[in-house]
């Protein structure tokens, strides 16, 4: 394992956030350190209040999904039979009508992923309060795979986009949206920020010597 | 020391000098293994004909009815839009504007901006701004979702297979051709190389 390898931070460099420029870091500055000179955006050694934010953003995150997985999503009416459906009773529907593939997209994508992707974020940003030197390079992809996968939660959402798109022939056939596509929406792009707001560089820091490695107010 | 070789992983901040990288290698953190660059073959000019080609796409997809509905000899045809309308009418108005702006505007932006920035820069021209437009190309990029958007498609057209007949429409092959595009469009995609190309050739032609 690499003992307090040389860092950006370390060195006194700040790289853009945007652009990957390297910019000298002026003493004294504590705070702002203006902008970049290539690209123009703001230059952080480490994203601001990664931990607040993120823990903020998380608790948000997790009190909505209890609605959105409580309320119902859609209405359809067939043939005079009105009937709402939530997002596990959708997967149900699909396990019963045997179309298991379905299903599991469903179930992945709209249960699953943002549920994942919510205790993972949780797991690092406890163990970037506690300082853990456990195995950054494994929390470090962690990390990046909650970057990726949520933006695939939203299938459902496109989903009954199209659903009440397509479907308006009054009693015959109509679906229309319910108000739990609005709180798992909210899940949605609220964990989205959360990944964003979290900054992976904070998993190294505690491996640099101590005096460098102050967290951002 | 000479800053400008080198570069901070931007997973773990780590320093690294990087050598001159010949196109299709490429260079990964020696701590965390996060990509740290990769130059591609002709960059500029495949992106910008890419770009050019999602754009007219994208216009298709979006004017051209994308999905008919058939059942009991009633065909009802729809455009995107029409869910986004959907949305707006039965009083969720913030649905409607996060569905048009991953669906529509983020990949309709990121076009443009691709377009305004390489075609001037393909003639060492640079346009006024670019670097802010070009920073925010890149950070709507997580909110472009088209291929989730393609998803949701096979999902309800799935779905409904059992209730009536689905008739796809031009506009779902535009979008099935427009994920393609726009993937490779960003992945042919190398910012550092428009970052460099600016500071080679900004200097000579600024003012």
């Amino acid at each position: 394992m690499p003992t307090s390898a040389l860092t950006a931070k370390t060195a006194s460099l700040v790289s853009c956030t945007a652009c990957h420029l390297l910019v000298r870091k002026h003493t004294g500055t504590t705070d702002s350190l203006g902008q970049c000179p290539r690209c123009g955006a703001t230059l952080h050694s480490r994203k601001r209040n990664s931990i607040a934010r993120t823990w903020a953003l998380i608790l948000a995150a997790f009190l909505f999904y209890i609605p959105a997985n409580l309320i119902p999503i859609t209405k359809i009416t067939s043939m005079g039979v009105v009937k709402t459906d939530t997002i596990m009773s959708g997967v149900i529907y699909f396990i019963a009508t045997g179309l298991w593939p379905l299903a599991l997209i469903i179930f992945v994508a709209s249960i699953f992923v943002p549920l994942l992707k919510l205790l993972i974020l949780t797991f690092l940003v406890i163990s970037v309060q506690r300082r853990s030197n456990w195995r950054p390079k494994d929390r470090t992809r962690l990390y990046r795979l909650t970057e990726t996968i949520g933006r695939w939660s939203m299938v459902d959402i496109f989903a009954v986009t199209i659903l009440i798109a397509l479907v308006q022939l009054g009693a015959i056939a109509n679906i229309e949206a319910q108000k739990g596509v609005v709180f798992f929406a909210a899940v949605v792009v609220i964990t989205m920020f959360a990944a964003m707001s979290f900054d992976p560089r904070l998993i190294w820091d505690t491996k640099e010597p101590e005096d460098a490695c102050e967290y951002p107010a | 020391m000479k800053v400008g070789s080198f570069m901070a992983c931007h997973d773990c901040d780590l320093l690294h000098r990087i050598p001159v990288i010949s196109e299709g290698m490429t260079a990964s953190c020696r701590r965390c293994g996060a990509l740290l660059a990769k130059p591609k073959q002709n960059s500029l000019e495949r992106t910008l004909a890419l770009a050019i080609t999602g754009l007219i796409l994208l216009v298709m997809a979006n004017s051209f009815p994308f999905l008919g509905f058939k059942l009991h000899g009633q065909v009802q045809h729809t455009l995107l839009l029409t869910g986004i309308r959907q949305f707006y009418a039965s009083g969720m108005p913030w649905l409607a504007v996060l569905v048009l702006f991953t669906t529509v505007i983020a990949p309709l932006a990121q076009l443009l901006a691709l377009i305004y920035i390489l075609l001037p820069l393909k003639f060492q021209r640079r346009s006024p701004g670019m670097f802010y437009v070009f920073r925010w190309m890149l950070r709507l990029q997580p909110w472009s979702m088209m291929e989730v958007f393609m998803v949701g498609i096979l999902v309800s057209m799935v779905k409904l297979a059992k209730m009536a007949e689905i008739l796809p429409d031009v506009a779902v092959f535009c979008f099935m051709a427009l994920i393609f595009v726009l993937a490779a469009c960003l992945a042919s995609l190398d910012p550092h190389r428009v970052w460099e190309h600016w500071e080679k050739n900004g200097c000579r032609h600024q003012h």
